[in-house]
């Protein structure tokens, strides 16, 4: 009798301490999707702030200008369900304007535009990069969530559903062109 | 930015992740970056300063060779005192899912972890079966680089998610500035390089050049030297120059005796002499039948300025541009890469052509490139995150609010 008992404490006390991982295991990954979705959040808002101070340096011709800076302005104010179109029309913008060697070439020339023109190949090329990541976390977030230990013991606890980043980040070609490689064309 | 390197593989074998890690390191070290490298190595082998020995590796078969590999308590314990001393920013794991330090690094860390898959094994049932061990691990990587396209598309078939392509890296000028060896030219070369003109107008000489491990089949000297006979045959001057580990005897055993004497066998070379055999020779062949995920001597080569003919795996397809910037042959057919180096060696404008677009298409793959990308990887991932510390595995008790703060 007495060690039948014991066996059921053993077992008890082993799934227990495999709970206990598993629930380790997801508040982890959450914190590493928090950090991501920062990290995507910070060069965003880089990408835009650069954006806009090339929009508003009177280097670039009118209506380029206005473009940009229309498109940059709205990503920066869009509200949180807005923010992947936002954000897109951004990219798209920012490749209607460095569509030629030539308007990467102009801005280099101006003062202070060679540093411009560096940080923003540097925004451009770290958006995907940040996005990347920041869906490689909520798809092994995601996966573990579905596990059904997860789901029974409600071990997720009230933590939101994670949800993929999905928007445009191709960067301009001129601006890419720099790191891109055979490894950087889209499959 | 404090960083540490995580090397699987045995510091005292040379292999081309261990290069990738040592020119990556001293690449950062360069630009003021802390450095420091865990690697297996023996405790006699000297180590440059960079580096924190493991410990010895133990050679156990894996994936189809004997791998040198560190596992056991020991080494996770030497993992641990390495995280908790290097108090660092990031650390960078080569090879997270070969069961050696990496693994190890992944399971005793927490923080920003970024790691680099080299390569990738197809359908590895070890693998499916280890996916639930893995997991875990694996799940703790803010970041994953793959070395190609190709590399990438294997790991996301396998472990799901997703990486950023950064290829390997080289050191191009180191390449580009060294000198020919006039006795590993052929006549033509030699006389164009003295600028004595353009050769002795006999136009059947011609030096090839192949680097890798002799006794190896993957590396693909056997199909090299099926095709050599026919090669020899129109062009009867042509010189092959093997370098490289292996059975110098066993390897010519399939040409005919009077050929024998038309390849050269150089042993095992150093980088210099790397570099000024790959400047020397005419074109330079790459049969490789299969396994790669990147091919860092294509990139050395075209570094050089050597023409490049390579087999048309994914891999290789993808370094040398789709064909641009480099020929390709059907992989495994002798007769095609015959055709294919018999045109080469008879087409000096086709060669200069290849060598011009092969020196611009390889500075993507320069270490200030690549080095860079690597760093915008280290500085995206410390964005808002803690500095890397040992996992102290918060125990069921103080997840219950039992222990005693």
């Amino acid at each position: 009798m007495t060690s039948t008992l014991i066996w059921i404490a053993v077992v008890l006390f082993a799934i227990g301490l495999y709970l206990s991982w598993t629930a380790g295991r997801l508040d982890r990954l959450h914190a590493r999707i928090d950090a991501a979705r920062a990290a995507l959040d910070a060069q965003l808002l880089r990408r835009a702030s650069v954006a806009q101070e090339l929009a508003t340096s009177s280097i670039l011709d009118p209506a380029a200008s206005i473009v940009l800076y229309e498109a940059a302005h709205a990503a920066r104010q869009a509200a949180e369900d807005q923010r992947e179109v936002a954000e897109s029309e951004l990219s798209q913008a920012l490749r209607a304007v460095f569509a030629e060697q030539e308007v990467l070439e102009l801005v280099q020339e101006a003062s202070g535009g060679d540093e411009a023109a560096g940080e923003l190949a540097q925004a451009v090329r770290r958006v995907p990069m940040a996005r990347r990541f920041h869906n490689d976390a909520v798809r092994a977030a995601r996966a573990l969530r579905r596990h059904r230990t997860v789901r029974w013991f409600r071990l997720a606890g009230h933590a939101p559903f994670p949800l993929a980043v999905e928007m445009d980040d191709e960067p301009p070609a001129v601006l890419a062109d720099r790191a891109g490689g055979p490894g950087t064309t889209r499959a | 930015m404090r960083i540490g390197i995580v090397c699987p593989y045995s510091w005292d074998v040379p292999g081309g992740v261990q290069f990738h890690i040592r020119d990556l390191a001293e690449h950062l070290i360069r630009l003021g970056h802390e450095v420091s490298v865990l690697a297996p190595a023996d405790d006699e082998t000297p180590l440059p300063p960079y580096v924190v020995s493991a410990g010895r590796a133990v050679p156990v078969p894996y994936n189809g060779s004997v791998a040198r590999l560190n596992f056991g308590f020991l080494s996770a314990s030497r993992v641990r005192r390495w995280l908790h001393d290097g108090t660092f920013d990031v650390i960078h794991i080569h090879e997270p899912a070969s069961p050696s330090l990496g693994l190890l690094t992944c399971w005793a860390a927490q923080g920003p972890i970024v790691a680099t898959f080299h390569t990738s094994n197809p359908r590895s049932r070890a693998m499916i079966a280890a996916y639930p061990i893995l997991q875990p691990a694996l799940e703790k990587i803010s970041a994953r680089i793959a070395v190609s396209e190709y590399a990438r598309r294997t790991l996301v078939e396998h472990l799901g998610g997703d990486a950023v392509v950064i290829p390997n890296g080289v050191d191009v000028d180191f390449f580009a500035r060294a000198e020919p060896k006039a006795e590993w030219q052929s006549a033509a070369a030699r006389a164009a390089s003295d600028g004595s003109g353009t050769g002795d107008g006999r136009d059947d000489t011609g030096t090839i050049g192949f680097i890798g491990r002799i006794d190896e089949p993957r590396k693909g000297l056997p199909v090299l030297m099926q095709a050599l006979p026919r090669i020899l045959a129109e062009r009867p001057g042509t010189r092959l120059l093997v370098a490289g580990r292996g059975d110098e005897e066993e390897a010519v055993e399939s040409l005919p005796a009077e050929m024998r004497e038309r390849v050269e066998f150089l042993g095992m070379v150093s980088d210099e002499d790397k570099a000024r055999l790959l400047r020397s020779v005419d074109v330079y062949v790459a049969p490789n039948t299969g396994g790669e995920s990147f091919g860092i001597i294509l990139v050395e080569a075209m570094s050089a300025g050597a023409p490049v003919l390579a087999s048309d795996l994914d891999a290789f397809a993808q370094v040398l541009d789709q064909g641009a910037a480099g020929d390709l042959f059907a992989n495994e057919d002798a007769d095609a890469l015959a055709d294919a180096a018999i045109r080469l060696l008879g087409d000096p404008e086709r060669r200069a052509g290849l060598r011009e677009r092969g020196s611009a298409h390889v500075r993507r793959f320069d270490w200030s490139t690549v080095g860079a990308d690597i760093l915008a990887v280290y500085e995206t991932v410390t964005d808002g995150a803690a500095s890397v510390a040992a996992d102290e595995r918060v125990g069921l008790r103080a997840r219950l609010g039992l222990a005693k703060s």
